[in-house]
This record gives C-alpha cells, sequence and structure tokens, in this order.
C-alpha cells in the first residue's frame, strides 16, 4: 500500500481522578492528536488531547530567604505552566532570592516565562529576630 | 512541679491535630495543645507540593498554604511548643510533659490523640550490609531538602513506591538530583495513580515492580545497591543487578504512633487506635484522629477526622454522655483496611475502605447488603463509603467485604 497514514499508538494513564483510566492515544505523524480508547468519561478524551498538545503542571519548589527565620520558603506557581518549560522555570527560580519577611501568596516571580503565571510563596516566613 | 487544668487537651498539631482544636473551640471550651515540634502544621510544613485541601478549601493547595490558612481560621487556644508527654494516666485523667520550660501535671476533662504516624525506617526490611550515611526515609530526605535547604546526594535509588518516595522522586529531581529509579517490591504500585504520571512519567524515572534491594554496599557512605526481581516476596536468583548511588530513600510505609497509650487504648492489627464513628477509643474521655487512627490518603480527611474528635471531647469535657456503642465493624473479604471499628448507629458517617490487592469493578457489601460499586479498587487508593444507619442495618457484627465483579 502505497502513503499508508503513519500513526502512533501512546499509553497514557489519565489523572483527572483516582480511577486512573488507562488510555491508547493515537496520534499522526506529526505528534497531533487523533483519537483515544479507553477512558470512561469525555473528561479523559480533554486531558488526553491537552496532553499531546501542550501538557501543563503547577511547579512547586521553594527560594532561598535572606535573614528570615527559616532558609527557605516553599514556592509554587498560581496556575500550571507548560511541562516542557519545567526545567527552565526552576533554573530562574533558583537563582533569586527575597529578603524576609516573606507572607504567604506574595508574588516572588511575575510572568515566569513570559507564560503569564506568577510565582507566589505559599509559606509566611518571619524576620529571623521575630519581626 | 507545675500544674495545669483544661477541658480538652490535644496532643500534636498536625492536620488532625488542627482540626481536634477547631471542633473543641465550637463548643466554647478550653483548649491547650501540645506539640513536640516549635509550632503546629505537621508534616504539611515540609510537604511543598499541591493537591491538598480539595475537600476542605476547594482548591488545590501547598501543604504549607494548607495549614496557615487553617490556622486563620481558629479563635485563641493555648499551646505548649517543644514539649514532649512522659505519660499519660488514664484513670486520674492527668499527663506529665517536659520542655525547656519545665515538667508540668496537666489535668484534662477529654484528650484527643492526634499523634500522627511515623515512618517505617529501611532497617525494618532486613537486608544485609553496611547501615552506611546515604540512607533516609523520604520524609527525612523531605525534611532536609525543603526546609533545611540540604541536598541529601547526587545519586539516589528509591525504595518503595509510597507517596512521599514519588514526591520525593520529583523533588529531588528537580533539584538537580539523579534519580535512578524507584523499586517497589508488589507487583502494583504503593502510591496514587496521580503521583506515578506527575512525579515518575513527567520526568522518565523508572519504576520497577516486583523489584527490591537484596544489598546495600560501602562502609562510610553509600556506594551503591544489589537490585533483584521479586516473587512471592522472595529474590530471583540470577535477577541481580548492581546500581551505583550515593542516596538511598525509603518509602516503605507509615505506622501509625501510638507508643504512649499503647498499653490503655485498644489498637487495631495495624497498630492504629480503634475508634467509632465519634472518634472515640475505648475510653469515654480519650479521643483519637487522623494518621494514628489510620494511614489516611488526604490531609482533609485527618483535618475531619479532628474537627468530630474535638467536638465530641468537648461534649464530653461538658459532662454531656455520649451514646453507645452499637455495632462493630469487622474486615471481610478482600478488606486490608477499615478506618472504623464502632459504631452508635445512629447517624451517618464516612468510612474509609483500603482493599488488600488491586480489583477491576469491585461491589462493596455490608454483611449480605451491597454497598457501594467502585470501578477500579486499589489498595493505594482508599473508598469512602457512608455508612447509613436510616439504610443500613449497623447493629452486631457488621462484616464489609470487597469483591471483583466477575468473581462473584
Amino acid at each position: 500500500m502505497k502513503n499508508a497514514p503513519k500513526t502512533k499508538m501512546m499509553d497514557m494513564t489519565c489523572v483527572v481522578c483516582p480511577i486512573g483510566c488507562h488510555l491508547k492515544v493515537t496520534v499522526d505523524e506529526n505528534g497531533n492528536f487523533l483519537s483515544v480508547t479507553g477512558n470512561r468519561c469525555p473528561r479523559g478524551e480533554a486531558y488526553a488531547k491537552e496532553e499531546i498538545t501542550d501538557p501543563k503542571r503547577v511547579l512547586p519548589t521553594s527560594v532561598k530567604v535572606i535573614g528570615g527565620e527559616l532558609p527557605l520558603t516553599s514556592v509554587r506557581t498560581e496556575k500550571a505552566i507548560p511541562k516542557r518549560l519545567i526545567f527552565s522555570a526552576m533554573k530562574v527560580i533558583k537563582s533569586i532570592q527575597v529578603n524576609a519577611p516573606v507572607k504567604r501568596g506574595q508574588i516572588i516571580l511575575e510572568n515566569i516565562l513570559d507564560t503569564g503565571v506568577n510565582v507566589i510563596a505559599t509559606r509566611t516566613v518571619k524576620k529571623q529576630n521575630g519581626k | 512541679m507545675k500544674k495545669l487544668k483544661y477541658d480538652v487537651v490535644v496532643l500534636g498539631g498536625g492536620a488532625a491535630g488542627m482540626g481536634a482544636i477547631n471542633g473543641a473551640l465550637s463548643q466554647n471550651v478550653s483548649v491547650l495543645l501540645i506539640e513536640r515540634e516549635a509550632s503546629t502544621g505537621g508534616v504539611l510544613n515540609q510537604c511543598i507540593h499541591n493537591g491538598f485541601g480539595v475537600h476542605v478549601f476547594k482548591q488545590e493547595l501547598s501543604g504549607p498554604e494548607y495549614h496557615e490558612m487553617y490556622m486563620e481560621k481558629l479563635s485563641r487556644f493555648d499551646a505548649m511548643y517543644e514539649t514532649t508527654v512522659l505519660n499519660v494516666d488514664v484513670k486520674s485523667n492527668t499527663l506529665n510533659t517536659i520542655s525547656i520550660s519545665g515538667v508540668y501535671e496537666i489535668k484534662y476533662g477529654s484528650l484527643v490523640l492526634a499523634t500522627g504516624a511515623r515512618e517505617r525506617p529501611f532497617e525494618a526490611l532486613r537486608i544485609p550490609g553496611y547501615r552506611p550515611a546515604g540512607v533516609f526515609t523520604a520524609g527525612l530526605a523531605q525534611h532536609f531538602v525543603n526546609l533545611e535547604n540540604r541536598l541529601p546526594g547526587h545519586k539516589a535509588v528509591i525504595v518503595g513506591s509510597g507517596d512521599i518516595g514519588l514526591i520525593m522522586a520529583r523533588r529531588l529531581t528537580l533539584e538537580g538530583v539523579e534519580v535512578e529509579g524507584v523499586y517497589e517490591i508488589m507487583p502494583y504500585q504503593g502510591g496514587l495513580t496521580r503521583n506515578i504520571v506527575q512525579c515518575l512519567d513527567d520526568f522518565n524515572i523508572p519504576l520497577h515492580l516486583s523489584t527490591s534491594i537484596v544489598e546495600v554496599h560501602g562502609k562510610d557512605r553509600l556506594e551503591g545497591v544489589t537490585v533483584a526481581k521479586f516473587e512471592n516476596g522472595h529474590p530471583v536468583r540470577k535477577t541481580e543487578r548492581f546500581v551505583k548511588c550515593d542516596t538511598l530513600v525509603a518509602s516503605v510505609g507509615l505506622i501509625p504512633e501510638n507508643d504512649l497509650v499503647n498499653e490503655t487504648i485498644e489498637l487495631s492489627d495495624g497498630s492504629g487506635a480503634n475508634v467509632d464513628d465519634l472518634m472515640r477509643t475505648n475510653i469515654y474521655n480519650v479521643f483519637a484522629a487522623g494518621n494514628n487512627v489510620c494511614i489516611h490518603d488526604l490531609v482533609d480527611f485527618a483535618a475531619v477526622e479532628g474537627e468530630i474528635a474535638g467536638k465530641n471531647a468537648a461534649h464530653v469535657a461538658k459532662g454531656k454522655e455520649l451514646p453507645e456503642r452499637m455495632g462493630i465493624l469487622k474486615k471481610g473479604e478482600g478488606v486490608g483496611l477499615l478506618s472504623t471499628k464502632y459504631t452508635i448507629a445512629a447517624e451517618p458517617f464516612k468510612l474509609f475502605v483500603r482493599v488488600k490487592k488491586p480489583m477491576g469493578t469491585t461491589i462493596l457489601r455490608l454483611n449480605d447488603q451491597k454497598i457501594k460499586t467502585v470501578l477500579a479498587a486499589k489498595p493505594s487508593e482508599m473508598i469512602e463509603v457512608k455508612m447509613d444507619p436510616s439504610r443500613y442495618n449497623m447493629k452486631g457484627n457488621l462484616i464489609l467485604s470487597a469483591m471483583e465483579v466477575d468473581k462473584i
């Protein structure tokens, strides 16, 4: 057969709910979403599509605090960012430090890697002398 | 020795302890928290990953956010931090504590045990070899990385696929540690599927099922481990493989922490406190909530249990008599764990069930009554069952079983 379309099957576990359906996703030769089987509800299809096109994750990590009662404050991206940017985002976050006091919810870094998503502190860190 | 007196005393200020304070304060009684650490929050402080609070706060929070937001809900209560409880005397309703400010004798109206759990150590696996530097429990490694800004090493192997181990696989990878793989002795995962996907698959960290460690190498510092395939709990010969690493992280289970009361409080075979649906133990004014009852999947469940325990503890402290137990819950076929042992059979309550092994479509039965169907039952994922005395007979012996549909 000539010019048969080259499709690829991918295995995936849906993480939308705790059932964890085992998905079989078919993509074309350019990696575009074609179809999915194995999902028990429509949310599985939406998850599979995003996983194929541009999967996103919330990134939780920590940032160094100067003069705080703790050496670190925990931080996270306010919303999910593209998974492919996670290591670049880690590099940027590791390069910064903040001065105590740090308040929970405080923006530590605006618009990380032009994603439109801020990095916020998830922990309050007082100054070392308790202020 | 200084003496104090409170209506409700709460031991442990983690999620369940905070819940207990909340529950007790709602009934206008005096509350004292006794906490080993310098602040409340327990393990939430080091769990910087997101995924907490879906039920209580209706959003996905990190552990520290959950802790701070829960504390903001609480009005004023007394607390003794960096304090150790030496003993509890349930006959005289007193306990003794020690801290830098001295020794105290504290009299309570009711007591809430919210002491959580401790990690099963790597040593419990009885694996040959030295015990060099570089062997950590997952929670200890998490404490170092997330609270002390220290990395445990450069190349890590994780043994056990419990949730904290999976979370640490991702955390260490993000911090530049090479995670060689996760080794699980069972033929199925220990943690939640979403953690397998988000923590291992996202970072191409392999999960080796039916595989575990058979030898530890290195004398002063860990130099590597030998792994092997396992069948029916035994290593298979000639499947051994050496893995070079300087860090071994063990995520091999949590044990309910009840050492303080193990001679007075009735415990389950998993060493959790046996409670009824009021979170009451075998002693009328001693309550228990959280991971010292049974190991929960979600922090919300521990907090909610704490709220029930705190509220009922306050009732008893004020002299109210609580209803008697009418039913006793027993593990039937396929069931590995039940969160509640007894019921007063008067009000609906939430029961958490863990199955023994992964199953497909599974029917849960209370004696011969069908009470719930689940599409996929896994030991790593608790099943929530609403126990309603207006729908089911909840008196006498109650055997809860879980059976796969096509096997019935």
